[in-house]
């Protein structure tokens, strides 16, 4: 047997209990130690990223373009259809234009500097006003209003939430990734929803559809 | 402490672990796969408002009413009009592309005036100005007659204006682009003496004996048509097509009858032969002891035996006989012709022979029958003023005394200097539509001062000296008259869908303006403010239902009563027989022009249309000729072959394709391409235009253009 040979025969042996000296375990522990220490930092960096900044991240905030107060214009108007109304060929007007405003807002009626914004920069500027829009679905989704409002007699609160109750607009939040606004996914980055209205997302109209059809409906229903 | 290799992997598995427990991956995992389905430059569509308006499609004379459908104003779509009584909510693949002419790269955008071979753009009244100044030198120079106006057809009140100019500049040459309505006029004028329109009441029939006319291939009425053929199955409406080719229609057709190209109006005297021979005719319709008719008897069954007949249109002669019982043995048999989409003229001995045909059915004005029609124009237009150079111009005599075209570039380019001085075009592209296209091109080049009206840097437009670019149909106001051979009466009113695009006129307006930069009488032969206030004067007697309703419907006025028998005497001699031009020797095939559903005449198909071409039609830039098998055997050539195509007019380089329906020693090329509009790179300088090979033969009788084709020769490039 050579010297070599020898050597590596005996070598596991020696390395177990002579062959490390105290100073070598010493120094292997704390490699254990810093392996540690970097996954809790590195863990603690990113969940807190993760949780805090994230969300902040992924959507950029837009202001509209002057405060509405939707709770006094129900008062004045009545119900939501007095401004988001069904056209004659049954499809849904959206967010008014400004000719229907115009109607009663050919001057300032009120004293709130939001209407004279209005007044002044979009209906004396016969310009439409460029509203963002908290629930536009993407070009790819067909949704029909009439179906679920005429025929199927649903409110506007199941999906919009209380809108119509409100004095201001929040910012309009936009995905940087989609485009969408924070409204169809939800304010919750989880993706958890406590009514019905919190969430637009397609899983939403299938679990409703399934509740109230038995079905969660085709494809092509929506994606034409 | 030391940083070694598990540090790092703690650091990377702590940041996964990290993540893995925060909203970050899930919601990235949804927002990266709905980024993927919407491409951020994929254009959206805005959506808005959905509204729908009706108007009238001009892109040929089916005049089929269509509706316009909006998003919050912008036009996106067009659809049939439901209940319209060409189309009943039918529309042609022209039609449904009509929005891509609205954003045309070619669209002239402006007045233009051409200084040394370039384009400058300038303002209305710069333009006026100088076709004003240009015309009135002209006038200056008693030699008013000297300006010519040439315009797709005379009907309407646009047509009009431009007539109306004509005159009172002081021409007579004023002229219309031939088309198989006009053929069909003038043969009628021929025959009977009779000024009439001529339509087929195609629904009602049972037996439709085409002879060479596209019938599902844009003829005429394309939509119309479409429904009568819908309707064959429905209601017994048989079809037997006579054409040398098997065309779309032929192939639909219950029956083809290949005949020789050129033949056809043998075929139906031969038919005729047959029918008076068998006692087959119609003997209410026809007086027997007419001298016109016994003599044409004789002729038809002598000369046109079916012997005789057999050798000259190779249809045998037990065919020719069913065909004459077929015809007999039908109620409401109909004989059409028009070859192809009925866009240019033909033989008058052809249509005649054809009219003999029905006239023998006993089917003239008869429902499912050929109806000779008197269309009451409506329009009451005010009395001109002339002034002494434009009497004395309007005196002089007419350049040429048919109203062709083709006939008046032949005399500019016989003459050594122009007759005629100064062009106006409207609605017509002669140096792309006429025969020998080449040799019209160095006619209008002649011409020392052209004034184009047209929206598209078309051909002859790029020889002009002037544009006044005109609104293109979606954005005007015009009433039409529907030309298509339907047995209606129908003027409708085309609406503006969309606001001018472009730093555009409405035709009759550019009219207007023109007359009152001239001044004088001629300013005062157009008291109308504008061709709107022109539109509802002229057309007073309709306008309160044309302007309501979008278009008035009247049953054809009918010239039966006028026209008590056919006079057959136009059809006893064979001076009006339409040869090919060329010698056999030299050139031992035949090219015939054939048309195509997916392309367009006078104006350019759309880069939608074109891209629905056949790759056996048109590949890339090269266009194609179809040729038997047979005839390229004996030629050596194979499918794809380049081979250069010559004719006594021209020559052109072209790919040859096989066809086992054409009959051997015919070449067939599909009319529409070889367009030079550079700025169009989806239709200019696609393929060969077949008008550059083929030249025109002037008609003894009606002087219009009735070449069928022209001999040709080809050889490996």
């Amino acid at each position: 047997m050579s010297e070599l040979e020898e050597k590596t025969e005996n070598g596991s042996t020696d390395s177990l209990e002579m062959g490390v000296s105290e100073e070598q375990k010493a120094e292997g522990d704390s490699g254990i130690g810093a392996g540690v220490l970097f996954f809790i930092a590195a863990f603690a960096v990113c969940f807190l990223s993760g949780w805090l900044l994230f969300p902040n991240l992924l959507y950029s905030k837009k202001e509209q373009p002057f405060n509405f107060n939707h709770a006094l214009h129900v008062e004045e108007m009545g119900g939501c259809d007095s401004c988001h109304y069904f056209r004659e060929d049954g499809s849904f007007a959206g967010v008014p234009k400004l000719a229907q405003c115009v109607d009663c807002h050919a001057e300032v009626m009120g004293d709130t500097e939001d209407e004279a914004v209005f007044v002044a920069e979009y209906v004396e500027k016969e310009k439409e006003v460029p509203w963002l829009i908290y629930s536009e679905q993407p070009d790819c989704v067909f949704f029909s209003h009439s179906a679920h409002v005429v025929g199927a007699q649903m409110d506007c609160v199941s999906c919009h939430g209380h809108i119509g109750e409100s004095t201001t607009m929040k910012p309009y939040e936009e995905n940087r990734i989609t485009g969408y606004s924070r409204d169809i996914w939800g304010k919750n980055i989880w993706g958890f929803k406590k009514n019905s209205w919190d969430r637009m997302k397609m899983d939403d109209c299938a679990e409703c559809h399934e509740k109230e059809t038995g079905s969660k409906g085709a494809c092509f229903q929506c994606h034409k | 402490m030391k940083v070694d290799r598990r540090s790092f992997l703690g650091l990377g598995l702590g940041a996964a672990a990290g993540v893995a427990v925060t909203p970050a991956t899930w919601k990235l995992m949804d927002d990266s796969s709905i980024w993927t389905q919407n491409w951020p430059w994929t254009p959206v569509p805005p959506d808005g408002e959905v509204t729908f308006e009706d108007t009238v499609c001009t892109l040929c004379s089916g005049n089929c009413g269509i509706s316009v459908r909006k998003i919050n104003g912008r036009p996106v779509k067009i659809e049939g009009t439901t209940g319209h009584p060409v189309n009943d909510g039918g529309v042609c693949l022209h039609g449904i592309s009509a929005l891509q002419y609205l954003y045309d790269p070619s669209r002239v955008k402006s007045p233009m005036i051409k200084t040394d071979d370039t384009w400058k753009e300038v303002s209305w009244e710069k333009a006026l100005a100088h076709a004003a100044e240009a015309l009135g030198n002209i006038r200056k120079a008693d030699n008013a007659n000297a300006i010519a106006c040439i315009t797709d057809n005379d009907k309407g009140t646009v047509s009009g204006l431009f007539k109306r100019l004509t005159t009172v500049l002081g021409s007579n040459n004023y002229y219309t682009m031939d088309t198989m309505e006009k053929a069909w006029a003038t043969t009628i004028d021929a025959v009977n003496g009779v000024k009439a329109h001529v339509g087929f009441d195609l629904k009602n029939s049972d037996l439709i004996l085409s002879f060479g006319s596209g019938f599902i291939e844009g003829w005429g009425a394309p939509v119309y048509n479409f429904q009568v053929n819908a309707r064959r199955k429905t209601h017994g409406i048989k079809l037997i097509q006579v054409e040398p080719r098997l065309s779309n229609t032929a192939a639909a057709a219950d029956k083809w009858v290949p005949a020789k190209p050129g033949t056809e109006a043998d075929l139906a005297l031969a038919i005729c032969g047959v029918l008076i021979t068998k006692g087959l005719y119609n003997k209410k319709a026809i007086q027997a002891d007419d001298p016109s008719f016994k003599a044409f008897a004789k002729m038809a069954q002598e000369k046109y035996s079916p012997a005789r007949t057999a050798r000259t249109t190779g249809i045998d002669v037990a065919s020719i006989q069913n065909l004459a019982m077929a015809f007999a043995d039908a109620e409401k048999p109909v004989a059409i012709a028009g070859r192809g989409k009925g866009d240019s003229a033909g033989s008058t001995r052809e249509f005649a022979a054809v009219y003999a045909l029905n006239c023998l059915a006993g089917n003239i004005n008869a429902p499912g029958g050929f109806w000779l029609m008197d269309k009451d124009p409506a329009e009451v237009w005010p009395s001109i003023e002339m002034d002494a150079m434009a009497t004395q111009g309007f005196a002089r005599a007419k350049f040429v005394e048919t109203d062709t075209v083709d006939s008046l570039m032949a005399k500019v380019t016989a003459s050594a200097k122009s007759p005629v001085e100064a062009l106006l075009v409207y609605n017509a592209n002669p140096c792309y539509s006429l025969k020998n296209a080449k040799a019209v091109t160095e006619a209008v080049k002649k011409i020392p001062f052209v004034i184009s009206f047209s929206s598209y840097m078309d051909e002859t437009t790029q020889l002009a000296d002037v544009v006044l670019p005109s609104h293109m149909f979606l954005e005007r106001r015009e009433d039409v008259s529907l030309t298509g051979p339907v047995p209606l009466d129908i003027t409708a009113l085309t609406r503006p869908m969309v606001s001018p695009l472009f730093d555009t006129r409405h035709p009759g307006d550019s009219v207007l303006s023109l007359a009152a930069a001239m001044e004088g009488s001629v300013a005062a032969s157009f008291p109308w403010e504008s061709y709107d206030a022109c539109l509802e004067a002229v057309k007073a007697p309709v306008w309160k239902a044309l302007s309501e309703k979008g278009s008035v419907v009247k049953e054809p006025v009918s010239l039966v009563k006028k026209i008590e028998r056919m006079d057959f005497s136009l059809l006893l001699n064979d001076t009006a027989v339409v040869a090919a031009e060329g010698d056999e020797a030299t050139y031992p095939l035949v090219l015939m022009p054939v048309d195509n559903i997916r392309l367009t005449g006078e104006i350019a198909a759309s880069p939608f249309a074109v891209k629905t071409v056949s790759d056996k039609v048109l590949k890339g830039t090269d266009s194609f000729i179809e040729i038997n098998p047979e005839t390229a055997d004996q030629l050596r050539l194979s499918q794809g072959d380049e081979v250069t195509l010559t004719t006594p007019v021209g020559s052109a380089i072209v790919k040859v394709n096989l066809f086992d329906g054409i009959m051997p020693g015919v070449l067939a090329m599909a009319h529409g391409l070889g367009h030079t509009m550079a700025e169009n790179p989806y239709v200019g300088g696609k393929g060969v235009n077949v008008n550059a090979l083929v030249g025109p033969v002037m008609d003894a009788i009606s002087g219009l253009d009735a070449a069928w084709g022209i001999r040709a020769k080809i050889s490996r490039v």
